[in-house]
């Protein structure tokens, strides 16, 4: 057998534990084995999970700490879903119009990627950082006063007011802070299941090219990988603009699995949240973000059982898991009560 | 000209606000070199405590405020103590989250003790205006306290970190952690200090915020520590001077955009400004420039 490098493998096991846990759930879903709450949230979590994913290439690969992450989707829910709608009378299949809309979302995302890039990437660390969470709130706002609508003549755009003056037959696609009110669902499980795996696959093939090390040597040394004739501007600009696109196709996906959706829902918090869900996978290792967002989606309908408590619960499981993990003491001393814990059960027992 | 100055007043009223919530974020960053995310919540701690002394209690409002900031000193020192204090040494991002961490603690802490419904706050100095210009610049007493507030508050903290011990201590551990230490400085017990002035300075921001949009739920906190957030990056995070240039022009850039450009798009221009002046300077308007060593 020809020896493969330690990189690899572990990107294999991922590739491999994604298409197991796909099989499992989708004979879960075929067999009814499976709760309508859970199967519900099959295809958030495979958005979420892109989204991590993605935001892990420019916090984990790249090193760069972006709170504005959730603008991205926003930008490819909100492009995504109106191509989809626009072509409803053209385009019959509906795999094929999620399909289209995915990739305008990953385009159009793409597109703020490299403006909101352009600015961004003259700056560093914690400034970097707060541009990224304006942008996020700048994309909010901007969205939050959209009008679109489509008619026989095409699309028609305005700002702040409807000023929309449709023609026979039009249709009101984004309605300011109303958002898109009549999607068709059309998301799948399978479907995320596919970004998924497309996402996971552009992400491993760009760490392990030549570029991919060009920007971790960036990350790890700027001026050293300057000296060596690293195009600095170049590297950071294709990780994050790969990584807007990503989110934008993340996010058509996630507006496709709901009948409504509003700019609010894309806000700081959601850029928050996946940030948690890359810091608790750990930076740069996709499987943890991958099983870091689809548990962390699902906890909060966990403890569903402890109703008000739950997010307090959250709260406290997100800190205790910081303490634990980033410090010796803390987590020696859980060590310590864990067995111990044990031991009273088994003498009371 | 009148409806201009009535404008700047606002303005200037909001700005002190985002002001005293920014040098919160401002010194903690400065010593402890993290975003502390739960600073807004600490502002709606803050602001509950105040609306529950005076409304429910009907103790005077000058207690209340008082006790808004007891309160919020020991909750800081305690969630420094607790949460932060642990991570000293890991990496920046882990102690970013476990800050978010506790922001969610005390927003879903705040919505099981006091429930989600909101809560009208009456201001603590009444609802009176005082009018000028034969009644054509109208400011409220709120707004006066406010800004009144914020420029003792900017004198006193200049005077403690320049003249007293305490504050000597505080900058020399901005400077160099390791080398204060060696000159006999509790490193611990001063960012513990940092924490209890910023945590105290935010209940008295939230009573402030909360005078002049009475509206109190458990999410109060979360937009204006945004903004104060901003408000410390834009004028230099780490310098106290820059906290208040950056917060005071940032309320009367809002309100401003409110006025004459749109009031939906208010928040899009300040970030907007936000992002124009980081490009013409990268460290903020009074920010330290740090050449980098290789």
């Amino acid at each position: 057998m020809k020896k493969v490098n330690k990189a690899t493998r572990k990107n294999f096991l991922t590739y491999a534990l994604v298409i197991a846990a796909y099989g499992v759930l989708q004979s879960m879903v075929s067999s009814g084995s499976i709760s309508s709450a859970m199967k519900g949230m099959l295809v958030p979590i495979c958005a979420y999970v892109v989204m991590a994913v993605s935001l892990n290439l420019t916090v984990g690969v790249l090193g760069e700490l972006s709170l504005g992450h959730a603008g991205f989707m926003s930008v490819g829910a909100f492009t995504g879903v109106t191509a989809a709608m626009a072509l409803k009378g053209i385009v019959a299949s509906a795999p094929l119009r999620l399909l289209i809309g995915m990739v305008v979302g990953a385009g159009f995302a793409a597109i703020a990627g490299v403006l909101i890039g352009i600015p961004v990437m003259r700056l560093k660390g914690d400034y970097l950082a707060i541009v990224t969470l304006a942008f996020g709130e700048i994309i909010k706002s901007i969205v939050t006063n959209l009008y679109v609508g489509v008619d026989e003549n095409g699309l028609h755009l305005s700002m702040l007011t409807n000023k929309l003056d449709l023609g026979e037959g039009g249709r009101m696609i984004i309605n300011g802070p109303m958002g898109i009110t009549t999607i068709e669902k059309i998301s799948t499980f399978t479907a995320g299941f596919l970004l998924v795996m497309v996402t996971l696959i552009i992400v491993f093939n760009l760490v392990n090219s030549r570029s991919g090390r060009a920007i971790m040597a960036i990350r790890d040394n700027r001026i050293a990988a300057e000296s060596v004739g690293i195009n600095i501007t170049r590297y950071r600009m294709t990780a994050f603009v790969i990584s807007a696109a990503l989110a934008g196709a993340a996010g058509t996906l996630f507006a496709m699995n709901f009948s409504t959706i509003i700019a609010s829902k894309f806000d700081f918090n959601t850029s928050i949240l996946v940030l948690v869900f890359v810091v608790l996978g750990g930076l740069g290792n996709m499987l943890g973000s991958i099983i870091a967002a689809a548990a962390l989606t699902i906890l909060p309908e966990a403890l569903r059982g402890f109703a008000d408590y739950r997010m307090l619960i959250y709260a406290v499981i997100l800190i205790i898991v910081m303490l634990t993990t980033n410090n010796k003491a803390v987590g020696d001393l859980l060590q310590k009560l864990l067995p111990g814990k044990k031991e009273e059960e088994e003498s009371h027992g | 000209m009148t409806t201009l100055i009535n404008y700047l007043l606002s303005g200037i009223s909001l700005g002190s606000v985002y002001a005293i919530i920014a040098l919160g974020y401002t010194m903690v960053y400065g010593i402890a070199k993290m975003l502390n995310f739960a600073h807004g919540d600490v502002i709606m701690v803050g602001a509950y405590i105040c609306f529950f002394a005076t409304s429910r209690y009907h103790l005077p409002p000058l207690l209340g405020v008082l006790g808004a900031m007891a309160v919020c000193t020991v909750l800081g020192i305690l969630v420094e103590r607790l949460a932060y204090k642990p991570l000293r040494s890991a990496p920046s991002l882990a102690v970013l989250i476990t800050a978010i961490g506790v922001s969610y603690l005390l927003q879903n802490g705040a919505q099981l003790l006091w429930t989600p419904n909101p809560k009208v706050f009456s201001p603590i100095v009444g609802n009176g205006r005082v009018t000028l210009l034969d009644g054509q610049v109208s400011v409220s007493h709120v707004a006066l306290v406010t800004i009144a507030s914020c420029v003792v508050i900017m004198l006193g903290l200049t005077w403690f970190t320049s003249k007293t011990k305490m504050g000597k201590a505080m900058r020399a551990c901005s400077e160099d952690k390791g080398a204060a230490q060696l000159m006999g400085i509790n490193v611990n017990r001063t960012i513990s200090v940092t924490f209890a002035i910023g945590s105290a300075l935010a209940a008295l921001a939230g009573v402030l915020l909360c005078s002049a949009y009475p509206t109190l739920v458990p999410t109060t906190g979360s937009m204006p520590g945004i903004k104060a957030f901003t408000a410390a990056v834009f004028g230099g995070i780490g310098s106290i001077p820059g906290a208040m240039l950056g917060g005071i022009l940032l309320g009367v850039i809002e309100i401003f955009a409110k006025a004459y450009i749109s009031t939906q798009l208010s928040d899009a221009v300040v970030f907007a400004v936000l992002i124009i002046v980081l490009l013409v300077k990268p460290t903020g308007l009074l920010g330290k420039q740090i050449n980098e060593k290789v």
